[in-house]
C-alpha cells in the first residue's frame, strides 16, 4: 500500500526534530491532493429519504456496536435535543438520520450523517500519530493501535464526525463510520446502510459517476433539487456527497465548511517553520555577537544598571 | 519559617556547611535544616497549607477517577467539545506564561543584560515549571496517557501541527531542564555538572528561542484547524504569530508575579542582591511586556483588517472580544506606561497579574468560548474544574519546594 511506503519512508528522514520539521515543509509546499480516480463514494438524495432509520440499524448491527437506548423503529429520537442540538453521530451512533421540519413544506426532511470520507481529510492530515489512513477505495479509516487519544481529528473534522469513547479507561479510542471498509468495500461492495436502504435514497459508486449521477438529476427535474451537490467541493471535495430539495442549512449541513481542504488553513503556519529553523540559529548568534562585542566575548561581570 | 530563621543563625541554608564548618546532609538540606519536628510545626502553622491539603482531600480521588473509571465520568464526555479546561487552561494557558525561561534567558546570555541577573533563574525555574506541569495536564487530558510518546517513535504523523507540538515541547524541556540544573547542581555540589551546561549555555538558549517561536505559534496554529467552528474574530491566519507574540508579555508578566509572589511571602529566602534589584527589574520586565503587548494590540488589529472582520465588531462577540482586548491588552498597557514614566514597581505588579490574567482569559476564549460559536457554550463539569485546581496546586507546591531550597532566589555561598 502506497502509504506504507510514505510512512516508512518518512521514519527514514526523521532523525530529531530538526528532520521532522523539513516533513512538515514539503507537506506545507504540496500541491492539493484531489482524491484518488477510482475512489468510491454514496450519493444521498434527501428527496427521497422517508426516516426509516434502516441505515442505522444495519450499520448497528454491522459494525457490532452496543445496542441502542430506543429501538430503531422508535422515531421519537428525532425530537431528542441535545445542548439544542440534533442528534450526532457518537460512540455507539456511527451513522444518525435527523429530521427536520421545513417552513413552507408540508413534509419533513430527513438526513442521514456518517464520515464523509473526505478527499483529503482534515482527520488524517491533523493527526500526529499517521492513525488516519485515506484507502484507494475511497474509504477513510482509523487505527485504534496507535492513537493516543489527542483527539485533534475531533477539532479538526469540520462536519463533527469522529466522537471519542469516554466510556473507557484502558481502551478509550476515536469511533468513526468506516465505510464498512474491512467487511465490505475492501471487496467491492457497498457498505451495509446503503444495502438496507429501501428508498434508493442512498447510490453507490465512483465518486466520478456519481457526480454525474447528482448533475444529471439537478438538470433533468428543474425545480426539484437545489443546484449544489454538497461535498463536490466542501473540505475538499468528500466520498459521501448530498442532494437536497431545500437550502443545505435547513438540514443541518453547515454551509460554512471551506471549499478547500482544512490543511490549506494551516499551511501559513507550515510554510514558515522551515524559515524560522533555518535563519534563527545564525540571526541569534549574530545579535549575540553584536550585543556583547564591547565587553569582549561573554564575561559575567556586572554591567551598570540601565536608567 | 521566619521564626525559625530569627532564631538559628545558621539559617537559611545558603552554603554546603554550616557556621562551625560542619557540612550539611542532603537530608538536613532537605529539611530546610530544620528537625522533622520543627520541620512539620511550621509546615502545618502555615495557612496555605491547609487550603491545599483541602483542595487535595477532594482532587485526589477525583484524579484516581478519572484514571480508573474513565474520562466520561470526571468530563462532559463531549464530543462537540473534544478540549476542556485541562487543555483550555493547562496546555494552551500554561505554555505562553512559561514564556519567561526563553524571554530572560536570551536577555542575559544571549544579549549580555547581566543587571537581569538576580531574576533570570526565577524566569527559567518558572518556565520548566510551567511546561512540566502543562504536560502533566496533558497526561491527564489524553486518552490513553501512556502512549504519550507514541509520537516520537512509534508511529509519526510529521505532517500534522501537534507533531512539532510534541517534539518541540519534549525538547524544550530538556533544554529547560538543562538550563536550570546549574541551580540544582550548586545545591547538592556537583560541580563539574554544572560547569559542562555553563559551558553550552549559548546553544542551550538559541535552541530555546527557535523551539518556543515554533511551538508557541504552533499551539495558535492548531486552531487553525477549526476555520468553520471558532468565532473568525478568534480565528485567522495570524493566529499563530498572535499566539508567539502574546506569550512574550505573558511570560514577563508571569515573572513579575512570581517575584512578588517571592519577595512578599518568601523574604527570607530571597538574598540582598534579588530583594535591591527586584523593584527595578520588574520595571525593566514591565518595559518589555509593554513593547511586546503593544505589537500584539497592533497585530490584533490587523488580523481584524487583514480579513476585513470589522462588521463582526458591531455584534455582542465584538464587544466581547473587544472586552477582551480592554481587559487584557489596553488596561495592563496603560498600568505598564505608568509604571515606566514613574518608576512605580507597584503598578507594574498591577499591570503584570492584569496581564495574567488577560492571557488566560483570551486562551479561553479561543479553545472554549468561540469555540462552536454557531452551537452552543459548554460549562466544564464540576470535577474538571476541580481537577483542575488540583494539579495547579501541585504545581503550586513543587514550585514552593524548590524555591525554598534551590539558589534560584539567592546566590549559592559555598564552592560553585
Amino acid at each position: 500500500m502506497t502509504t506504507v511506503n510514505r510512512r516508512t519512508f518518512l521514519k527514514g528522514g526523521l532523525i530529531g526534530g530538526a528532520a521532522a520539521s523539513l516533513g512538515l515543509a514539503r507537506k506545507g509546499s504540496a500541491a492539493t491532493f484531489e482524491g484518488y480516480p477510482d475512489g468510491m463514494g454514496v450519493l444521498v438524495d434527501l428527496t427521497r429519504c422517508v426516516g426509516c432509520r434502516s441505515c442505522e440499524a444495519a450499520c448497528n448491527k454491522e459494525q457490532g456496536l452496543p445496542p441502542p437506548d430506543k429501538p430503531f423503529d422508535d422515531y421519537s429520537v428525532f425530537d431528542e435535543l441535545h445542548h439544542g442540538q440534533k442528534r450526532r453521530p457518537d460512540e455507539a451512533h456511527y451513522t444518525v438520520v435527523n429530521r427536520y421540519d421545513i417552513p413552507g413544506l408540508d413534509h419533513p426532511l430527513f438526513r442521514k450523517l456518517q464520515c464523509n470520507h473526505c478527499n483529503e481529510p482534515a482527520c488524517l492530515t491533523s493527526c500526529f500519530v499517521n492513525a488516519y489512513t485515506k484507502t484507494p477505495e475511497g474509504a477513510v479509516i482509523y487505527n485504534p493501535d496507535v492513537c493516543v487519544g489527542c483527539r485533534t481529528c475531533m477539532i479538526a473534522c469540520p462536519f463533527y464526525v469522529p466522537a471519542f469513547k469516554y466510556s473507557s479507561s484502558l481502551h478509550p479510542r476515536i469511533m468513526k463510520c468506516i465505510f464498512c471498509y474491512d467487511t465490505r468495500l475492501k471487496f467491492g461492495r457497498p457498505p451495509a446502510c446503503v444495502e438496507a436502504c429501501p428508498q434508493e435514497a442512498l447510490t453507490f459508486g465512483k465518486r466520478t459517476e456519481l457526480l454525474r449521477i447528482a448533475r444529471q438529476r439537478i438538470r433533468e427535474n428543474p425545480g426539484k433539487y437545489v443546484n449544489h451537490i454538497y461535498g463536490e467541493h466542501e473540505a475538499g471535495g468528500t466520498a459521501w456527497m448530498y442532494l437536497s430539495s431545500v437550502p443545505f442549512e435547513q438540514v443541518g449541513l453547515d454551509p460554512h465548511v471551506p471549499k478547500e481542504p482544512i490543511l490549506n488553513y494551516v499551511k501559513d503556519f507550515l510554510g514558515m517553520v522551515p524559515m524560522v529553523l533555518a535563519i534563527w540559529p545564525a540571526l541569534f548568534a549574530g545579535f549575540h555577537l553584536l550585543a556583547t562585542r564591547k565587553e569582549g566575548g561573554h564575561g559575567h561581570h556586572e554591567e551598570g544598571k540601565e536608567e | 519559617m521566619k521564626r525559625f530563621v530569627k532564631e538559628k543563625p545558621d539559617l537559611p541554608i545558603v552554603s554546603h556547611v554550616d557556621s562551625t564548618g560542619r557540612p550539611w546532609t542532603l537530608k538536613e538540606k532537605i529539611l530546610l535544616g530544620l528537625s522533622p519536628g520543627e520541620y512539620f510545626a511550621q509546615f502545618f502553622r502555615n495557612p496555605v497549607n491547609w487550603f491545599l491539603i483541602a483542595v487535595f482531600a477532594v482532587g485526589i480521588p477525583l484524579l484516581a477517577q478519572r484514571y480508573l473509571f474513565g474520562l466520561g465520568t470526571v468530563t462532559h464526555a463531549s464530543n462537540d467539545y473534544p478540549w476542556g479546561l485541562f487543555l483550555g487552561f493547562g496546555l494552551f494557558g500554561m505554555v505562553p506564561l512559561s514564556a519567561s525561561g526563553f524571554m530572560l534567558g536570551t536577555t542575559v546570555e544571549l544579549f549580555g543584560r547581566h543587571d537581569f541577573h538576580p531574576i533570570e533563574r526565577l524566569a527559567l525555574l518558572n518556565g520548566l515549571l510551567g511546561y512540566f506541569f502543562a504536560v502533566v495536564y496533558l497526561l491527564v487530558d489524553l486518552g490513553m496517557p501512556w502512549r504519550i510518546y507514541y509520537p516520537m517513535i512509534v508511529s509519526l504523523g510529521p505532517a500534522a501541527v501537534l507533531f512539532l507540538v510534541a517534539w518541540h515541547v519534549a525538547t524544550y524541556l530538556s533544554v529547560q531542564i538543562a538550563e536550570v540544573s546549574p541551580a540544582f547542581f550548586e545545591w547538592i555540589g556537583w560541580l563539574k555538572g554544572k560547569r559542562f551546561v555553563r559551558s553550552i549555555i549559548l546553544g542551550l538558549t538559541i535552541a530555546g528561542i527557535i523551539l518556543s517561536t515554533l511551538h508557541q505559534g504552533a499551539l495558535g496554529a492548531l486552531f487553525t484547524y477549526a476555520p468553520a467552528k471558532i468565532h473568525p474574530l478568534w480565528n485567522s491566519s495570524f493566529l499563530w504569530i498572535l499566539f508567539f507574540c502574546s506569550s512574550i508579555p505573558a511570560g514577563l508578566s508571569m515573572v513579575i508575579v512570581a517575584s512578588t509572589f517571592a519577595k512578599n511571602f518568601m523574604r527570607w529566602r530571597c538574598d540582598k542582591e534579588f530583594l535591591d534589584n527586584v523593584d527595578m527589574l520588574t520595571i525593566g520586565l514591565a518595559k518589555g511586556a509593554s513593547y511586546a503587548l503593544f505589537t500584539y494590540l497592533f497585530l490584533k488589529f490587523i488580523s481584524v483588517a487583514h480579513d476585513n472582520e470589522w462588521a463582526y465588531l458591531l455584534t455582542d462577540w465584538g464587544q466581547y472580544y473587544l472586552l477582551e482586548i480592554v481587559i487584557g491588552v489596553i488596561v495592563p498597557l496603560i498600568f505598564f506606561s505608568l509604571a515606566v514614566k514613574n518608576q512605580s514597581a507597584g503598578l507594574a505588579r498591577v499591570g503584570g497579574f492584569i496581564t495574567v490574567f488577560g492571557i488566560l482569559f483570551n486562551r479561553l476564549n479561543t479553545a472554549l468560548v468561540a469555540y462552536n460559536w454557531q452551537l452552543y457554550q459548554e460549562i466544564p463539569h464540576w470535577k474538571e474544574v476541580v481537577i483542575t485546581i488540583t494539579v495547579y496546586c501541585i504545581y503550586f507546591i513543587t514550585y514552593r519546594f524548590i524555591l525554598y531550597r534551590w539558589p534560584i532566589l539567592y546566590t549559592w555561598k559555598g564552592e560553585k
